[in-house]
């Protein structure tokens, strides 16, 4: 299933938050979104996942979405959003109590699910006694349970610690390996973007508006540390962002 | 080594109480030995103070004639179902209130107006509508309750965490579902702390709307105890009173502990 956002414009009362966005994510890919906070990427993640209207413009899918998908656009969010009060296997079944299956297929996708981001023997432990990555695994495995035809992924590392980070990152690439989910991977973090996106969409700052879209040839399992084709994109989206980055350093960020 | 040490004084600690246990009972012993000794060697007058023993012997003689389940059984009755209606019909209308925009706007200035009112000076109003008998006072229990309910139940859904209703619509869970599975267990601090808030609020009603107009319960015994000079049986009362209180919170802190085990 392919998502196409077609010039989305985006206010809050006076304030424009996006302009004339327009994306295509195609079948199996990653695009990462980048841009400095408060450029509206959130906002604009949020669009394409039906959860805000945009004030004008149009979000679409085209094409099927898997025949056993029970939620085509599924998210995963940066705060983990888990249940304190269900356990794991709790959080991860909430998604599918609503939908007409023998308990047996429920369980069965649960487990699934869980042993698919290596928690299976943490199914009945509390959120509260889990570490930030171990909770973010949670909710992929959430995501996963539901077999999503696209994830919308809202910065995911960004509450976790640097060691966490890198070991999810490298779940998510085992993950895709698996497979070959199409994902939209919003993010501020040039390293992220450059390890997972095979585009990475730079966004500007407020108004939100696409400044270059970067495609990386590289093979998600061949993105290491030092990779010449890496380090001149991440230049290239660096030379991109810096000026930016270093504007919004020295406001408010609720300046209007 | 220099020669010029001096130690970096402690100025941690802040204030953190403890729980010394056997300084409860000794309290309570304490307060009995004053009581006991004043009445005996007769600093308190007999008339303002009955004797520990007399108190003892009024509650064993009201259990021995049945006279204190009568009285009970009349209390705990108007409590319950006044309780119940107030409280339930609480919680509805706070859950209105913290889900719906129309419920906010029409029901919260109502509410806020009426939580102000002593609700005891109602009691004549409800003596009028629903005559003498028990309506009246299950009505006025009932309405001190409502108030603190709706208040603890629109909080609660106020304090529920936005992110996770975002996530469970994000999945295409229907409304009724999230009510039942996030709202509901998320408000359920508050809602218990408000029923901590409701029962006191309907223990004081209760008492004092049996001594307007009851033949049995409680507060109609420590007003008659109180008209024939009977203070034996007036502190026994008042004894039964805190006791009730005591059940009740105690009741509650079991829910509470059962019911919210997940927060470790």
């Amino acid at each position: 299933m392919d998502l196409i956002a077609e010039a989305i414009h985006h206010r809050y009362g006076d304030m424009t938050v996006l302009d004339s966005v327009s994306l295509t994510v195609k079948s199996g890919e990653i695009v990462a979104i980048l841009g400095p906070s408060g450029c509206g990427k959130t906002t604009l993640l949020r669009l394409l996942g039906g959860l805000e209207r945009p004030t004008s413009g149009r979000v679409s899918t085209s094409g099927d979405a898997p025949a056993d998908s029970l939620n085509p656009l599924t998210y995963i969010f940066q705060d983990f959003a888990l249940i304190p009060w269900r356990t794991v296997a709790e959080n991860v079944r909430l998604p599918l109590e609503h939908h007409g299956m023998t308990s047996n297929e429920r369980s069965r996708r649960v487990a699934d699910a869980l042993a698919r981001v290596n928690l299976a023997e943490f199914a009945n432990a509390y959120p509260r006694q889990l570490s930030g990555g171990m909770k973010q695994r949670v909710s992929i495995a959430r995501a996963l349970a539901v077999n999503p035809a696209i994830f919308l992924m809202d910065e995911p590392l960004s509450a976790l610690d640097a060691q966490s980070r890198e070991l999810l990152m490298d779940d998510l690439v085992r993950l895709w390996h698996e497979t070959r989910f199409t994902a939209v991977y919003v993010t501020h973090n040039l390293a992220e973007a450059v390890r997972l996106g095979h585009r990475i969409v730079v966004l500007s700052r407020r108004p939100g508006r696409i400044r270059d879209v970067i495609s990386i040839d590289v093979p998600l399992a061949d993105r290491r540390d030092g990779h010449p084709e890496l380090i001149a994109a991440s230049a290239r989206i660096w030379s991109l962002i810096r000026d930016e980055a270093a504007n919004a350093d020295r406001e408010l960020a609720d300046a209007l | 080594m220099p020669y010029d040490l001096r130690p970096v004084p402690f100025r941690g600690g802040g204030f953190a109480p403890k729980h010394l246990r056997f300084f409860g009972p000794a309290t309570f012993l304490a307060v009995l030995a004053y009581w006991w000794i004043g009445t005996h060697l007769g600093w308190i007058s007999p008339i303002a103070m009955p004797t520990p023993m007399e108190v003892a012997r009024a509650l064993i003689d009201m259990v021995q004639t049945g006279e204190l389940w009568q009285h009970l059984g009349a209390s705990l009755q108007r409590l319950l179902i006044g309780g119940a209606i107030g409280g339930i019909s609480g919680v509805i209308v706070g859950f209105a209130i913290g889900l719906s925009s129309i419920a906010r706007s029409t029901a919260l200035p109502l509410v806020s107006a009426l939580f102000p009112i002593p609700k005891i000076a109602l009691l004549p109003l409800f003596i009028i509508w629903f005559g003498i008998g028990e309506s009246s006072k299950y009505a006025t229990i009932a309405f001190g309750v409502f108030s603190p309910m709706v208040i603890a139940a629109f909080g609660g859904v106020d304090g529920v965490d936005r992110n996770l209703i975002r996530m469970a619509q994000s999945f295409g869970i229907p409304t009724r579902d999230i009510i039942a599975k996030i709202v509901l267990p998320g408000a359920l601090p508050a809602l218990l702390s408000g029923v901590r808030i409701a029962a006191s609020i309907g223990i004081i009603l209760l008492t004092a709307a049996e001594m307007i107009g009851a033949q049995y319960g409680v507060g109609a015994m420590v007003l008659a105890s109180g008209n024939l000079m009977q203070t034996d049986r007036l502190i026994a009362g008042v004894l039964i009173l805190s006791a009730l209180g005591l059940t009740v919170a105690f009741l509650i802190g079991c829910v509470e502990k059962t019911v919210l085990k997940w927060r470790g």
